[in-house]
């Protein structure tokens, strides 16, 4: 880090770092294939990560039809249901949403937001991204392996996952998806070390930690639980492996399967639930403080209002990103863990409701006596704070040990985590997508073909997931093929199962109009210019757009102010850019 | 404007949709009316924080929503203001700790005269174990299972050859009497779901998880299992039975024990 004396006047000198510094491509495979430049490695990731994803929405689809129709379908049997689940669920956790997060927006921002060339490592960087569609490629080639697919949901417990009553256990499937997700974590280290390299080591002149946007510190803390997180899961996949290959049994007591007794003794299933949710829950916030992060700055660009209680905003980031490592046994209250452990964690679970409800406080405070511009980024915002608001309450249900007891396992589990760590998160990057596109492509997305998809998706799927938490209540369980004839479930309910069904099957439509956008705007889309939101943060500031290889030209930006700097009293313009020198010198880090 | 009705339709709608669904949690027929309680103080917590926020924001958008020379005001910090939402939530969330840590404690402290009342899972197929006269479960382990001992009880253990045992029927139990559930899995992990008891726990190979409750009302109640088990998982379904006493010791007289099972050498039927 460069230190700035205090007090100097006038403009300082920015640091010039010689070009030769830079890998500079050579020809067109180096420029767009096997590229070492942080922005295209994010367009080769976001686009990965959308195409796995669209498999994901059409699982999605199939399953949903199961609900509604049981037994229309012929082709949707038990074994497909579950391995169309297992797959759903995999794919957007971990292929989609942490890829296009960190892997997508962390490549694209972090140089660009931060004032660097390039991430610190571009070698690795490109590994990454390489690594990570050899992950993808492997999941993928389950569907076509002898015996289809995991069905053992995404959660992978043994030892049914391993087993033959489950689709793939004793095939390819179980085999396919532990080696994919081991493969995914050894791309994701090499990525994510650059991410947090970079913001420690590569940030511009006067760029403080305190002076970084929020989606930096969202994609930074983020990563920095990923990098810690990642290796429980590692270790598991490795050790179910073992079991399954070798005859180990880390995870396999004596069992009798279908009168036959195994060969397994003295392993520990519930072993493998503690290694799975210690990675399992940081994860949800590794998806969550990204889109944190981003949804501050979309909030604050286009309410023209500088995010309010910024240093609360970053503690807040930090403490949750912390207190998440001490929160994982709550997925567990009824998995048969020492029950008094219930005590403890839904204490560190309910204390973790304080600083993500400062977060909601600060982005709706941030609204107050703004100057709101309804644009499309701003939509998605306010549609992600009444998502993740309602996604983050049932929370507190189900984080509260006694009050989960009856809700576990059910649809309102599957409502909840959907609302909070799907539909929010995907919200926000539908808004960050709208919102940096310009400066991707130089071109600004149809307005129209954008609030169609805007509206469809926001109200589609708050009445997909809202009333699917009744169906919780009632009492339906989560992951069952069909509900057959139950005596507590009324006609009624497999009514509302229809409901959801439809609305699934729009909103899963309205997904084509987002992409026919994305491809439209290309080429058609207007002209953007280089800061079309009239934004302070760096990225905008580039001297060209998209910006170039290296990012700045010849000379470094050099940062003299926070990132949050509209809406000055005496300004001449409703924004100032970071790299607007102050009068008088730096100004301090945070306005008093 | 749009943005903001639709933004008050969407708590309007919810509260609506709360207070007229169909759908609400079967009449309960155990001692837990504490756990429905902690669930219904955590609604009306939660919903008037969601009702609070979704309106204050629709209000922000209604109030300052870009106007042609309208500016943003600077306020980049309010420490008042932060601290006091900090605090208040602080109790919110305290309000819903407090009462749920109270009911936990009873929900893992088992009345000492709770009788037990073995369950055994596998794949897919739920069976039982009532203790004979002596009141006493005798021991078992997966090692032991075999089809004439579906259950895997040790031979051994005096205490387990009165025991009672049900393959894949229907389990009784007497009303107003609490019981220890104790559960056992011989292949993956199931759980023992009832949804008018409340209270359900996963199966575990390997351990002997448990939990405890009363029931309340006669009548019969389907059992689901709650935890992914395989391609049979919503198949897998079983009975109980809430009786009167009388009615449940006749039934108790008609049910096989360990030693008339292992004398009738029958071996067991497939499932």
């Amino acid at each position: 880090m460069v230190e700035i004396p205090s007090g100097s006047a006038g403009a300082i000198p920015s640091a010039e770092v010689e070009d030769v510094e830079l890998y500079h491509p050579k020809s067109w495979w180096t420029k767009y294939v096997f590229s070492q430049d942080a922005k295209i490695i994010a367009v080769q990731y976001s686009l990965t990560a959308i195409a796995i994803g669209l498999v994901a929405l059409v699982l999605s689809w199939l399953m949903r039809l199961q609900l509604a129709f049981p037994g229309y379908f012929a082709f949707i049997d038990a074994d497909h249901y579950y391995q169309f689940i297992t797959m759903h669920g995999m794919i957007m956790v971990i292929y989609l949403l942490t890829a296009l997060f960190l892997g997508g927006f962390g490549n694209y921002l972090i140089p660009l937001m931060v004032g660097a060339r390039d991430m610190v490592f571009p070698y690795a960087n490109m590994l990454s991204y390489w690594i990570y569609l050899l992950a993808v490629l492997i999941l993928a080639a389950g569907f076509f392996a002898p015996g289809g697919p995991t069905g053992a949901g995404w959660t992978l417990y043994p030892p049914q996952a391993v087993l033959s009553g489950t689709p793939g256990g004793k095939d390819w499937g179980i085999l396919l998806m532990l080696s994919s997700l081991i493969v995914f974590i050894i791309g994701f280290t090499m990525g994510g070390l650059n991410y947090v390299v970079t913001v420690l080591q590569g940030r511009a002149r006067g760029m403080t930690l305190m002076r970084m946007p929020l989606t930096v510190w969202g994609i930074f803390t983020a990563t920095v639980m990923a990098l810690l997180a990642f290796p429980a899961l590692f270790v598991a996949c490795v050790m179910m492996l073992f079991d399954r290959l070798l005859g180990t049994s880390f995870f396999m007591p004596a069992i009798v399967e279908m009168g036959e007794q195994l060969q397994h003794g003295g392993g520990s299933p519930i072993l493998f639930q503690h290694l799975f949710w210690f990675f399992g829950h940081p994860e949800v916030y590794i998806v969550a403080l990204p889109a944190f992060g981003i949804v501050s700055d979309l909030i604050s660009t286009h309410a023209r209002k500088n995010i309010f209680g910024y240093r609360m905003m970053v503690w807040a980031i930090v403490v949750i990103g912390a207190l998440s490592f001490i929160v994982w046994a709550h997925h567990m209250y009824v998995s048969g863990m020492n029950p008094a452990f219930g005590f403890f964690f839904a204490t560190t679970t309910l204390i973790i409701a304080v600083p993500t409800a400062i977060k909601v406080y600060n982005w709706v405070l941030t609204l107050w006596r703004g100057d709101i511009h309804l644009t499309l980024p701003m939509l998605f915002a306010l549609a992600f704070i009444v998502t993740f608001v309602n996604g983050g309450l049932t929370g507190l249900f189900l984080g509260n040990v006694v009050v989960d007891v009856p809700l576990s396992d059910t649809m309102f589990v599957v409502a909840h985590f959907h609302m909070v760590m799907g539909v929010a998160p995907i919200l926000v990057i539908f808004g960050a997508i709208c919102h940096w596109y310009p400066k991707v492509t130089g071109r600004m997305l149809n307005e129209t073909l954008g609030q169609i998809h805007f509206w469809t998706t926001f109200l589609g799927t708050y009445a997909i997931f809202f009333p699917m938490h009744y169906l919780g209540l009632l009492g339906v369980p989560r992951r069952y093929f069909e509900m057959g004839e139950t005596a507590f479930v009324p006609p009624s309910a497999h009514t509302l199962n229809i409901f959801i069904t439809v609305m699934a099957l729009i909103v899963g439509a309205a997904q084509m109009v987002f992409l026919f956008n994305l491809v439209w705007s290309l080429f058609r889309g207007r002209e953007a210019g280089g800061n079309p939101w009239r934004a302070t943060t760096l990225e905008w500031q580039t001297p060209q757009t998209p910006p170039a290889h290296g990012n700045w030209g010849k000379e470094l930006p050099v940062v003299y102010r926070w990132a949050y700097d509209y809406s000055v009293p005496g300004a001449a313009e409703d924004f100032i850019p970071q790299t607007a020198p102050a009068d008088g010198g730096i100004t301090r880090e945070v306005p008093a | 404007m749009a943005v903001v009705l639709i933004l008050v339709l969407i708590v309007v709608g919810s509260v609506l949709f709360h207070v007229l669904s169909p759908w609400w949690w079967t009449p309960i027929a155990s001692n837990w009316t504490y756990i429905d309680s902690t669930l219904v103080i955590t609604f009306w917590i939660t919903g008037i924080v969601f009702v609070a926020v979704v309106s204050f924001m629709a209000y922000c958008v209604f109030r300052f929503r870009h106007k042609p020379g309208s500016q943003a005001a600077y306020e980049p910090e309010n420490r008042r203001l932060e601290w006091l939402l900090a605090s208040g939530t602080a109790v919110g969330v305290a309000a819903m700790l407090a009462p749920g840590l109270v009911v936990w404690n009873q929900f893992i402290t088992v009345p000492d005269d709770a009788v037990p009342v073995e369950v055994v899972s596998q794949q897919w197929l739920w069976s039982f174990r009532l203790p004979g006269a002596d009141g006493k479960l005798g021991r078992a382990e997966t090692r032991d299972v075999s089809p004439e001992n579906p259950l895997g009880l040790n031979k051994n253990d005096a205490s387990g050859l009165d025991d009672v045992i049900i393959e894949g029927g229907e389990l009784h139990l007497p009303v107003g009497k609490p019981v220890r559930i104790l559960l056992r899995s011989v292949d993956v992990l199931h759980d023992f779901y009832v949804p008018e008891f409340r209270a359900k726990m996963d199966m575990i190979p390997g351990m002997i998880t448990y939990f405890w409750f009363t029931p309340t009302r006669t009548g019969s109640f389907e059992i689901l299992c709650a935890e992914l088990c395989g391609i049979g998982h919503a198949q897998m379904r079983g009975t109980v039975v809430v009786e009167e006493a009388a009615d449940y010791q006749t039934w108790l007289g008609q049910q096989q024990t360990f030693t008339q099972l292992m004398a009738s050498g029958e071996p067991r039927p497939a499932n």
